[in-house]
């Protein structure tokens, strides 16, 4: 088990770039067994997606049959059903709420211990939470899907590329939601307490992220200004856009390219803001 | 006497908490109310696509949205804080509460006073008093009777729902979200005409459960619309009653439950 194992620390005989994949590596899977523990919680949190799932359908198809041409914000019933479905389910993939983990251990000083281990903490806490993806995308992605594929007409893709620009989009989704929630839970260096803007987050991202309704139900300028300017709907609207092909490939492609520049974009700042903090942190507690 | 002045110190304490930390309560106080004005968005945003959902117009189906956010935010102002059970009961924190000669539930309630939600109240009810104008009510005795008792009576229904879907922790601790289905779910389930819905799903929200007496009958009843869906014209005055009735339900339950718990013990 050397260098399998995320809690035994080794130095590695191995060459620097393989030692440090091997510790991502570990990370990942440690990101993932850990929330292999948490069962009920798992069943409890897909009920409330599929119950969400059913309204969420129902209001839409709705607002479908009453819109002349029966395409609101260009989207065919069948598409919207595909988006409100997935979007139940990618919801606790990317982890759009709940996150304070990081907040949490600045509050109480536990970060010290972050901060003594061999890992870059950004780097750390990332694996850690592509783990957890995983893991959210073999359990809690695929139920709602399922029901939502028995109980309404779903769209299945038509191009070949579809789902394998999917499943990219969605990886890169959960690093730009990461980077979100590591920046967000960062203020707590500043702030001590970062319920604040924790609620902003948790407010801002599921409206603006396009959770609740298609953002292209919005003018379009607001649309696309929200996709140029912020990060958030390169969280659930591009992969959802994605798989419900809502635009042609090359748009489809370039949404993906954009949540691309996002995921770095976030990366790099998180990685100034972690370094900043690390030479002004005061740890608490005693 | 002494009861009411030991809450009121237990309300005392936690005001002057929240007062300390200033610039903490001023981004939730506005937070808490962007909640309600994003529920309220999303209605109008889906209603830029089509001028009728579910055989309802915007102005119809906001007054059905703004008796909900009124009483939803009512709800959540007094017996939002109990969904932390789950919490408490995994903590063992409830043994405290417990051997203490006051009520449970109260107690609960004031460990954290929520004076945050408050403007979301005010924001809740100033969507429903536009809504009220928006719409031509043909008022009667009977009908300002029930655009009083109607926010109230929701705001009693949503809160028994609160408690109840809380119970479940005394049963099963890890119950997670599964609440949430139905306090927050129930809240976007009355949002909307329940014209919107399949049979099936509709039968169990709407008539089941009971949610349809939340605001879309007695939104019928105010305005004077046949019910689509053939219950009579007086359904939408049984709100209360109704509300009454989830209330006995979540009492004896929320009992029930406070004897089935085990401490964790520590």
């Amino acid at each position: 088990m050397v260098g399998k194992d995320a809690s035994v620390l080794t130095i590695s005989t191995v060459g620097p770039l393989r030692g440090s994949v091997t510790t991502f590596g570990a990370l990942v899977g440690s990101g993932f067994r850990r929330y292999t523990t948490y069962r009920q919680a798992t069943i409890a949190g897909t009920f409330t997606n599929i119950v969400f799932g059913y309204l969420r359908c129902y209001v839409l198809l709705a607002v479908a049959a009453g819109t002349v041409g029966g395409r609101p914000g260009g989207y065919a019933p069948d598409q919207l059903v595909t988006y409100v479905w997935l979007g139940q389910g990618l919801l606790s993939v990317v982890m759009l709420w709940g996150w304070a983990e990081l907040a949490e251990r600045i509050r109480t000083g536990d970060v010290a211990a972050d901060l003594l281990r061999p890992v870059a903490p950004l780097t750390a806490y990332l694996a850690a939470d592509l783990g957890r993806a995983a893991h959210g995308m073999l359990t809690r992605f695929i139920p709602p899907v399922v029901v939502g594929a028995l109980c309404f007409p779903m769209r299945m893709p038509t191009r070949w590329q579809t789902v394998p620009l999917f499943l990219v989009s969605v990886l890169i989704a959960v690093v730009v939601s990461f980077g979100c929630r590591y920046l967000v839970n960062a203020t707590a260096y500043w702030l001590q307490d970062a319920r604040g803007p924790i609620l902003l987050w948790t407010l801002g991202a599921g409206v603006l992220g396009g959770l609740y309704f298609p953002l292209r139900l919005l003018p379009e300028s607001v649309a696309v200004t929200l996709w140029l300017a912020t990060p958030l709907p390169s969280i659930l609207q591009t992969p959802l856009d994605v798989a419900a092909e809502r635009d042609g490939p090359a748009l489809q492609l370039g949404l993906v390219a954009l949540q691309l520049f996002w995921a770095v974009v976030l990366l790099v700042l998180a990685a100034v803001v972690q370094k900043r903090a690390e030479r002004r942190l005061v740890v608490q507690g005693g | 006497m002494g009861e009411l002045r030991a809450y009121a110190a237990l309300a005392g304490a936690q005001a002057r908490s929240v007062f300390s930390y200033r610039a903490s309560f001023l981004i939730e106080l506005f937070s808490n109310v962007g909640a309600t004005v994003f529920d309220v968005l999303s209605v109008l945003v889906l209603f830029r696509a089509t001028d009728r959902v579910g055989g309802f117009t915007l102005p119809e189906a906001l007054l059905m949205t703004s008796i909900t956010s009124a009483g939803f935010a009512l709800a959540d102002f007094t017996v939002g804080n109990v969904d932390r059970l789950k919490v408490y009961v995994r903590a063992g924190t409830l043994d405290a509460v417990l051997v203490r000669p006051l009520g449970a539930l109260p107690q609960l309630l004031l460990m954290d006073l929520p004076i945050r939600k408050l403007l979301r109240v005010v924001f809740g009810f100033g969507v429903l008093a536009v809504a009220l104008r928006m719409n031509h009510i043909d008022w009667t005795p009977a009908r300002v009777l029930l655009i009083t008792v109607a926010p109230i009576a929701a705001a009693v229904f949503l809160s028994s729902i609160f408690v109840l879907s809380a119970s479940l922790a005394f049963w099963w601790v890890d119950s997670g979200e599964l609440g949430s289905a139905f306090t927050y779910g129930g809240r976007d389930f009355t949002s909307y005409p329940i014209t919107v819905y399949g049979p099936l799903f509709r039968g169990l929200f709407a008539y089941a459960l009971g949610f349809a007496f939340v605001s879309y009958q007695p939104a019928l009843a105010l305005l004077g619309r046949p019910d689509p869906l053939g219950l009579p014209a007086w359904a939408g005055f049984a709100a209360p009653f109704v509300a009454c009735a989830a209330a006995v339900v979540a009492a004896v339950v929320w009992r029930t439950g406070i004897r089935h718990y085990r401490s964790t013990g520590s």
